[in-house]
């Protein structure tokens, strides 16, 4: 179990992490994905495994029999957050396709300067 | 409950939907609303900065849950007067935004409210999970503003930065859940308290969290070497819109003071090491490279990026020895420089808008009402170079005399002058090239409008000609007569601002004042 999620988060981090690194936009946002999936697998883990127990501490039972009910929260809130912003991401990257004719991602200098001259 | 807590929340919360849905094709009435709701802000910030001016740390129980079960806000002299620069910097873009920004897209001043909501509750929360909402939410109203008014270069430059800052968010959210599953707490006194009885086991676990938090905070507050997206972001933006986002990388400097004073780089402490060793060189790189930037810009609104920049490296260099007399100098420099490089930004767009085919770049092109420009800009340099008489020059001199105390003083005074120079000669250049040698040049046939067809310029086509002034002038007269305030009255401030860091220095009142809110009442 715990070498299955840490090489799942390991696995996804590092496509993320290569993904937005590549040139075009499209890759950008895959890669952005890849990342909130690890970091939802992250924050599972943050409250230790626990297999098949209840997040409600029972009387009469020890710690041990217990899932923390916190980490699951912060996956939903933040599962939530990251769909907003891939949105938000693919709208500006379609928005920004559109505008200039290529999905690259960095900003060459003889943009910088047709961009200053039409202000 | 003092309930005066989330009113800075909750006035923008209920502003931006109304201007957004109700008021979204009246342009009058939108900017009625919304300079209204901006004054309310100042007027809730002096009210906070009254109430917190008497030492005793408050508290908000959301949902009356008790912390650390509930979240909570804080009220602290920090957050206090930090909510009222917000408020004003708010006001001056306010201001500034009616003369014609605010209709060059949709729904700029609910984004503007929903900006403004995210940077008070980021300001006022004592959750540290809470504190990464407000950032999300503040991120989300800036990727909005970020390409109000739309281009292509400006979209291009609005995707790198929701990039940077949604890899960020991840790497926030790593360090929260590597803290929590140390400590098993997200609330921020709660923390502190448990952060001294980190097991030894766990404690590599725990700085390993502590660095990636410094990071986020780094990287939003624009540190060396995390500033690769600041300069492209702050000189594409709306040039109202960079104003405003220089309160934005004081969210971060603010979230590391919080952090690192409250809990995690207290003098003392298990990981006190990681401040002077990691922030200071840090801060002094970004200081260098923000200095040498402006002497290497192209054009105006770079060298205000860059600007920027050196500044959060002043701050940072005063923050990172924690002595409560530098952290004070440091406050008084920010909120010195948040104001001046915000309204260098909006002098800037005086600039372009006149001068349709060159903007803001250094060439020697005449335009109209030059003159008047030129005085502005000229003090706008003063005020951010940070020369005597204005209020930069007292908060450099604040800060040099506050290293003093340390050994390393020589080395950083030597920085902080030397960029200050060097600042200066990178504005000597900009204001000789375009103020200076363009009005000896002769008057040359502008480019010829309607080459760049573009829509944002369909007003500005008709080149060389004379733009209305009053409303520019008075959001720039708020903000200068703001620092002048800062600089007459330099006593008052300070004294408020040294018995901030009293406070800051002294974790163990916050943490009875949220912890045990009934025994908050003592000082």
């Amino acid at each position: 179990m715990e070498l299955l999620l840490a090489s799942a988060i390991g696995v996804f981090t590092a496509a993320g992490v290569y993904l937005v690194l590549r040139p075009r936009t499209f890759s950008v946002v895959m890669g952005l994905s890849f990342l909130t999936y690890a970091i939802n697998f992250f924050l599972v883990s943050a409250g230790r495994l626990a297999v098949n127990m209840p997040d409600i501490l029972a009387k009469g039972k020890e710690l041990a029999d217990y899932a923390d009910p916190v980490p699951p929260a912060l996956v939903l809130t933040s599962i939530v957050i990251s769909f907003g912003m891939t949105a938000i991401m693919v709208v500006m990257g379609v928005r920004g396709y559109f505008e200039n004719d290529s999905d690259h991602v960095n900003i060459t200098a003889t943009e910088e300067i047709i961009a200053r001259s039409r202000e | 409950m003092n309930h005066l807590l989330i009113l800075p929340i909750l006035l923008p919360a209920i502003i931006a939907p109304l201007l957004a849905m109700a008021v979204r094709n009246d342009i009058v009435l939108a900017r009625v609303f919304s300079t209204a709701a901006t004054f309310g802000l100042v007027i809730i910030g002096c009210l906070m900065v009254w109430t917190a001016s008497d030492g005793q740390i408050r508290i908000y129980e959301l949902g009356a849950w008790k912390a650390p079960y509930g979240i909570v806000l804080v009220l602290d002299r920090l957050s206090a007067i930090m909510v009222l620069l917000t408020a004003c910097l708010a006001t001056v873009v306010q201001l500034y935004s009616m003369a014609g920004w605010d209709t060059r897209g949709n729904h700029f001043y609910s984004l503007f409210h929903v900006l403004l909501m995210g940077v008070n509750g980021a300001f006022l929360t004592g959750d540290l999970f809470n504190l990464f909402v407000f950032f999300e939410l503040l991120l989300i109203a800036s990727y909005g503003l970020m390409v109000h008014g739309g281009g292509p270069t400006r979209f291009k430059a609005g995707l790198q930065y929701i990039s940077i800052n949604l890899v960020g968010s991840v790497i926030f959210l790593m360090g929260l859940g590597t803290i929590y599953s140390v400590t098993g707490t997200l609330n921020m006194a709660h923390f502190a308290e448990r952060i001294s009885q980190v097991p030894e086991s766990d404690q590599a676990l725990m700085a390993v969290g502590a660095s990636l938090l410094l990071v986020v905070f780094g990287l939003k507050a624009a540190l060396v070497p995390l500033h690769f997206w600041m300069p492209a972001t702050y000189s594409n933006a709306p040039p109202p819109v960079a104003a405003l986002f220089s309160i934005m990388s004081k969210v971060g400097v603010y979230a590391m003071i919080r952090f690192s004073d409250l809990s995690l780089l207290q003098q003392g402490g298990p990981f006190s090491a990681l401040g002077t060793q990691l922030l200071v060189p840090c801060a002094v790189l970004s200081l260098i490279a923000g200095s040498i930037g402006v002497l290497a810009a192209r054009s105006l609104s770079q060298q205000a990026s860059f600007v920027g920049l050196a500044s959060i490296g002043t701050i940072l260099i005063s923050f990172g020895l924690f002595t409560p007399e530098s952290q004070a100098a440091g406050l008084y420099y920010m909120l010195h420089s948040t104001l001046a490089v915000a309204t260098l930004f909006l002098l800037i767009d005086l600039v372009i808008v006149r001068r349709p085919g060159a903007g803001d770049g250094f060439d020697s092109q005449p335009f109209p009402q030059q003159g008047y420009l030129s005085a502005l800009f000229f003090v706008g340099a003063l005020f951010v170079i940070g020369l005597p008489p204005s209020s930069g020059f007292l908060g450099k001199l604040q800060i040099l005399h506050s290293l003093r105390s340390t050994s390393e003083w020589p080395m950083l005074w030597g920085t902080i002058l030397v960029a200050s120079f060097v600042t200066l000669l990178g504005f000597a250049q900009a204001g000789s090239l375009v103020f200076w040698k363009s009005s000896a040049a002769t008057k040359t046939d502008p480019h010829s409008p309607g080459e760049n067809n573009h829509s944002e310029s369909a007003a500005l086509e008709s080149s060389g000609k004379s733009l209305p002034l009053a409303m520019p002038s008075v959001a720039i007269g708020v903000a200068w007569s703001l620092l002048i305030l800062l600089m007459v009255f330099p006593g008052p401030v300070m004294g408020y601002l040294d018995a901030t860091t009293e406070q800051l220095f002294d974790p163990q009142r916050y943490i009875s004042a949220v912890l045990e809110p009934a025994g908050a009442s003592e000082r």
